[in-house]
């Protein structure tokens, strides 16, 4: 009698102890993947980045030496961190206004919704083709596109690309372009903000940009805050839109840091350098990651909160 | 009359949207003197050149292998994506075991991650397992749910289902690999196909990471092809271009015409649920 207990809780426990680790061997995969190819390339990274590496010869330790060349001596670095901000804080708010905006659009009552999101999404579709980059580089050219359209009204054409003031701006559009995910997520969530509270509004007699200011800026701000944080941390690491279009160019005020990235890495081989370069990068998005979501407690709305 | 005006402002914002692919698809049929000088946006007659042309690079090679190669590259890494993202999201999402929420938030906070930091010592371990000029830098880490993207949308999806169903059928005998393939994956069938179509698009424009791991022209992917057409510095044919860069992007594009509600609903349910 004892025994058969003892074997029952036995057997038990092997079948809880089996329930218990079910759920590691579904997610085993993604944990090697995670362990392998995140974490241990993250924490590599580091270390190489104490390192003078060209990939053909072993790495020789050299200390934080990258780290004093980078800030003392290497130039491109200060001015690609800056051009870097410059396009970040260009591009992401004007994408997210633009999104937002065209989203508020489609959310009115209008026939064919469908067809006009299909027209506003599907530059995003294929905003990050090549092809459309070189599309870009053929619109902006000197003798391109857009210089045709100004002639066409007697504007002088415009060196879009070859200019400082002007080339980052071009990316920047291209970025903007793509608006579209965010235009999407701003769209759903529109319709979820109860039509009462609109109703309610009007009825007190609140002016449409009241409306806006107070019913649906704050009912969005989540959505708002999600899409700020992602279009950031992407619109930091961009760098197809500058390696085809402008080539870092002109004079590297299109020298995103991105681009800078690779060409250290991939096209001088300085792997330990641009290692640093990237633990470097890794801390600024951290930190403006960090401060958006510090920030976020001052304008974002929760509606647990609301109703309270 | 607002509505109106509503309506025209809508077709004339989007004809401007549209006016760059639109450019780009007249572009394809005109000739190269007529793209360079012209001004009109209609080709002034439709041209076959510059996808006749367009077609070959070089003597040796053509578009033929280049999307060839990337169908090859591109369909394995969907497949492997979708079937490893959901199976780890049922993991995630219907068993408790050690760590589960301290490996979840890891799962999370590594879409956080910029791929900047990762990017050079990857390269350095593809490089010693000897994957450079392969497509295995894409299709392992697709086999090892490297995307928590999907990962996310598969678990948002799943938490949805009813626990009652997997419950019914574990009564039924089941084991949980069975209730998970016969029970959840259809169900999730919505999902699967939102994470499928946005990795064949990712996948298909992704631009950075066949320029590192890819070096042979033989291995060229649509989107290397491309840029090597840009680079040839002699005379470039804007036609060919144009006519190439409209193929390239027709696979998306036609996606994205036969499944847009699967991508707005992939995009919403992990940017509104989160």
């Amino acid at each position: 009698m004892l025994t058969a207990m003892a074997v029952q809780s036995i057997s038990l426990n092997h079948r809880i102890n089996k329930k218990k680790y079910t759920g590691l061997i579904y997610i085993l995969p993604w944990l090697i993947g995670f362990l392998g190819l995140q974490l241990y390339p993250f924490i590599m990274s580091f270390i190489y980045s104490l390192t003078e590496y060209s990939i053909l010869k072993e790495p020789a330790f050299v200390g934080f030496k990258n780290y004093k060349y980078m800030f003392t001596l290497d130039r491109d670095f200060w001015k690609s961190l800056y051009i870097t901000f410059l396009y970040v804080i260009m591009a992401v708010p004007a994408k997210l206004v633009f999104a937002l905006f065209i989203a508020m659009l489609l959310n009115m009552k209008i026939k064919f919704v469908n067809f006009y999101r299909t027209i506003y999404y599907l530059p995003s579709i294929l905003g990050s083709s090549i092809a459309v980059s070189i599309l870009w580089r053929y619109f902006f050219m000197r003798a391109g596109v857009i210089n045709n359209m100004l002639g066409a009204l007697n504007i002088k054409p415009i060196d879009w690309l070859g200019l400082p003031q002007t080339a980052l701006f071009t990316i920047s559009l291209l970025t903007v372009w793509q608006y579209g995910s965010s235009m999407v997520i701003f769209l759903a969530g529109l319709k979820q903000i109860p039509k009462s509270m609109y109703e309610s509004a009007r009825i007190d007699g609140a002016s449409s940009l009241k409306v806006f200011f107070f019913i649906t800026l704050p009912s969005l701000s989540p959505i708002i805050f999600f899409n700020l944080i992602m279009q950031t941390i992407y619109a930091f690491q961009e760098f197809t839109a500058p390696f085809v279009v402008t080539k870092g160019g002109p004079m590297k005020y299109t020298y995103l840091y991105g681009m800078m990235l690779y060409d250290q890495g991939f096209k001088f081989f300085n792997m330990g350098y641009a290692c640093a370069l990237s633990w470097i990068f890794f801390i600024v998005i951290t930190i403006i990651t960090l401060l958006i979501f510090k920030s976020s407690s001052m304008w974002v709305y929760y509606e647990s909160e609301a109703g309270s | 009359m607002k509505k109106g005006l509503l309506y025209l402002f809508l077709i004339l914002l989007g004809w401007v949207m549209m006016y760059p692919l639109i450019w780009l698809l007249m572009g394809a049929f005109k000739t190269n003197n007529e793209i360079i000088s012209g001004t009109s946006l209609l080709p002034s007659q439709f041209s076959l050149d510059g996808f006749v042309n367009g077609w070959t690079i070089g003597s040796q090679y053509s578009f033929t292998l280049f999307f060839t190669n990337t169908f090859a590259m591109v369909i394995p890494v969907v497949l492997f994506t979708v079937f490893s993202s959901s199976i780890v999201a049922y993991g995630f999402s219907r068993f408790d075991f050690p760590m589960r929420r301290v490996l979840f938030s890891a799962m999370i906070s590594s879409m956080l991650l910029p791929n900047a930091v990762i990017i050079i010592p990857r390269y350095i371990l593809f490089n010693n397992l000897e994957w450079i000029n392969t497509y295995k830098p894409f299709t392992i880490p697709a086999l090892l749910a490297g995307y928590p993207f999907f990962i996310f949308l598969m678990v948002q999806f799943i938490r949805g289902i009813p626990r009652e169903l997997d419950e019914a059928s574990k009564i039924d005998g089941c084991n949980s690999f069975m209730i998970f393939i016969k029970i959840l994956l259809p169900l999730t069938k919505p999902a699967l196909f939102s994470a499928a179509i946005f990795q064949f698009v990712w996948t298909w424009n992704d631009f950075m990471n066949v320029l590192i791991y890819i070096s042979s022209v033989r291995k060229y992917t649509v989107a290397l092809a491309l840029r090597m057409t840009i680079d040839i510095s002699s005379g470039v044919k804007w036609n060919e271009i144009m006519a190439m860069s409209v193929l390239v992007i027709i696979p998306p594009a036609l996606l994205f015409f036969c499944a847009q509600n699967y991508f707005v609903e992939g995009v919403t349910t992990t940017g509104l649920k989160s």
